[in-house]
């Protein structure tokens, strides 16, 4: 066994669910809970004579997500049929492009567990619309929900460039924060807004050769738990299976697998072997997708800064560490709310730990993103300020903020109203030291004859002075004091 | 012009659209598609050197809609010609193997 090493090769097809109010090709609003087949038309239905309509926003959304993946959007896309028959597909196609994608040739970075960032390739983004769902009872029938048909997805396809299951993960996390920013997409997990597939093999080094696994899809994967986990297991399984029979990669032994989410294991699906024979054509009822210049620009303008390019310009830029900088830029609104704070004049660090500390714990707690708890960024730079210039303890400014959202009054106020404000006065706390240092003979003692008690009784003197003041010296001003006079 | 499809590609071509032909059926379509296919095979007489692909017959592209919701048909009438229907569902004979594509 140790004379064998192996690589792990994966490439990743993902589902992206775009969040337009209407379907693809028709002006059905798009569902989730709602009664089964409550929103179809005849369009969705494929009922005969019915034509399709391109939803621009669609189609916007897609060239978005497409320049955002660094891909080129190509001037001329066409829309072609993927024959298939099934109960969820009431067409018997799928309208879907195969020849002419909307994007080809980007790429993405992710970034790694060491810190770096790695470049992994787009193969290809296009646009097609989602079937419906089937579902199976137990009886001797099955039910079909067509309120899903014609959904607007985006497929995104990337190289085999990925050599992890973590890797794997990092991409799907960062491809979700990515559409979230552009807001092409809510990428809500629990609603089914991703769907990832996959496919998976190994390059085997032994001193008698070296050896490709046979590549295995795992289909419909919804989690990222679910994705990492299948792509672990795969991994072993290949292993195994390469070590126990030698089988190598071959035209035609790739294998599709689906994801037992339960016992958390990969179970070969068996598919009749004209199953992939879709028979594309171009569809006749759509006309195609030609960009200018000039529309591709104004989509272009509505780029933003990407999450990854925040997230290090956090670290570099403000001195976050890379954990806050990952926290703060997780969704769009967050790192907006404290980009706002610190135009307002808060200093980057105490700013970020007054969000991290109190603010999103507050919002995870109410269930609501940052910007939606009522804060003002100018009120939370004002009370960075305040924390900054020692009017107010980093605890005191914690409370502070709490009681912001929850009463909506500015720190200031707060400050005086919940008795926070730390005494800076040097003159009016040079009084209660000596008062202090009269009252403690033996710990003055301690200290200046630098006994191995002297750090102990400086830190009792130092907690004394803060006590009389009921907690509203301010610590740093207190030490100076306590330094000047026990020389 | 017999040779454009045989008997065999009729056959999957008839598998692949769920459709349950008879040995007759087979022989009567493998002549009917034949002569369809050498119909169209005299297109290959003209020249096409350097004419670009069509993908589309009209001279026109970008034909949108605004994104917004028009009334669906609702439950009852989407399902009004369905040959069977349980509650809301369309009702189907059961699906073994789920390997819905998209
Ligand atoms: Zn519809």
């Amino acid at each position: 066994m140790s004379d064998i090493s192996y690589e792990v090769i994966v490439g990743l097809e993902i589902h992206v669910q775009l969040c337009t109010k209407t379907k693809m090709f028709c002006s059905c609003e798009l569902s989730f809970g709602q009664e089964a087949n409550a929103r179809v038309c005849p369009v969705c239905l494929g009922l005969p004579g019915a034509l399709p309509v391109m939803n621009r926003q669609a189609v916007e959304y897609a060239m978005l997500a497409a320049m955002a993946l660094n891909c080129e959007v190509s001037p001329f896309t066409k829309w072609d049929r993927k024959s298939y028959y099934y109960p969820d597909l009431p067409k018997n196609y799928q309208i879907s492009q195969y020849d002419l994608p909307l994007g080809s040739h980007g790429y993405i970075e992710i970034p790694l567990e060491d810190g770096q960032t790695k470049r992994v390739r787009i193969l290809r983004v296009h646009l097609e619309e989602d079937a419906g769902k089937n579902l199976h009872t137990a009886g001797n029938f099955s039910q079909v929900d067509l309120n899903r048909a014609g959904t607007p997805l985006l497929e995104i396809v990337t190289e085999p460039d990925m050599n992890s299951p973590s890797q794997v993960r990092a991409l799907a996390v960062e491809l979700q924060r990515i559409v979230r920013y552009l807001g092409v997409s809510e990428g809500d997990m629990q609603k089914g807004h991703m769907r990832f597939e996959p496919n998976i093999n190994l390059a085997i080094k032994r001193p008698d050769g070296e050896f490709r696994t046979p590549i295995a899809e795992v289909k419909n994967l919804n989690s990222f738990r679910a994705l990492e986990r299948s792509i672990a297991y795969e991994v072993q399984r290949q292993l195994d299976e390469f070590l126990e029979t030698g089988v190598t990669l071959q035209m035609g032994n790739k294998s599709t697998r689906g994801w037992n989410d339960v016992d958390e294991v990969t179970v070969l699906q068996r598919e009749k072997e004209e199953a992939h024979d879709y028979r594309y054509f171009p569809d006749p009822d759509l006309v195609p997708v030609t960009t200018t210049p000039q529309w591709l620009e104004e989509i272009r303008s509505r780029l933003c800064e990407l999450p990854l390019a925040r997230q290090t310009r956090y670290v570099t830029e403000y001195g976050l560490s890379d954990y806050d900088a990952g926290v703060l830029t997780a969704e769009r609104p967050t790192a907006d709310f404290f980009e706002r704070a610190l135009a307002a004049g808060g200093e980057p660090k105490r700013v970020c730990n007054l969000l991290t500390q109190v603010g999103l714990k507050m919002a995870r707690e109410e269930g609501v993103d940052l910007a939606a708890l009522g804060l003002e960024p100018a009120g939370v730079a004002d009370l960075a300020k305040m924390a900054d210039a020692g009017t107010v303890s980093a605890t005191a400014a914690n409370t502070i903020l709490e009681s912001m959202v929850a009463t909506g009054k500015a720190p200031t106020a707060l400050a005086q109203e919940l008795n926070l404000i730390q005494t800076s006065d040097a003159g009016e706390l040079e009084g209660i030291v000596d008062q202090v240092l009269a009252e403690n003979v033996q710990a003055v003692q301690d200290v200046v004859t630098g006994s191995k008690k002297s750090k102990k009784a400086r830190g009792f003197l130092l907690g004394q002075v803060i006590q009389k003041t009921k907690g509203q010296a301010n610590p740093k001003v207190v030490s100076e004091i306590l330094d000047r006079k026990l020389k | 012009m017999s040779e454009q499809i045989d008997a065999e590609q009729v056959r999957k071509v008839a598998k692949l659209a769920r459709l349950q032909l008879s040995d007759s059926e087979i022989e009567e379509f493998t002549g009917q598609l034949g002569a369809i296919l050498g119909y169209v095979e005299k297109m290959n007489e003209l020249d096409t050197e350097g004419v670009e692909p069509l993908a589309h017959c009209l001279p026109i592209s970008n034909v949108f809609r605004a994104d917004e919701v028009e009334p669906s048909l609702g439950t009852d009438r989407a399902l009004a010609n369905a040959p069977e229907r349980d509650g809301p569902f369309f009702k189907v004979p059961k699906i073994l193997d789920d390997n819905s594509a998209a």
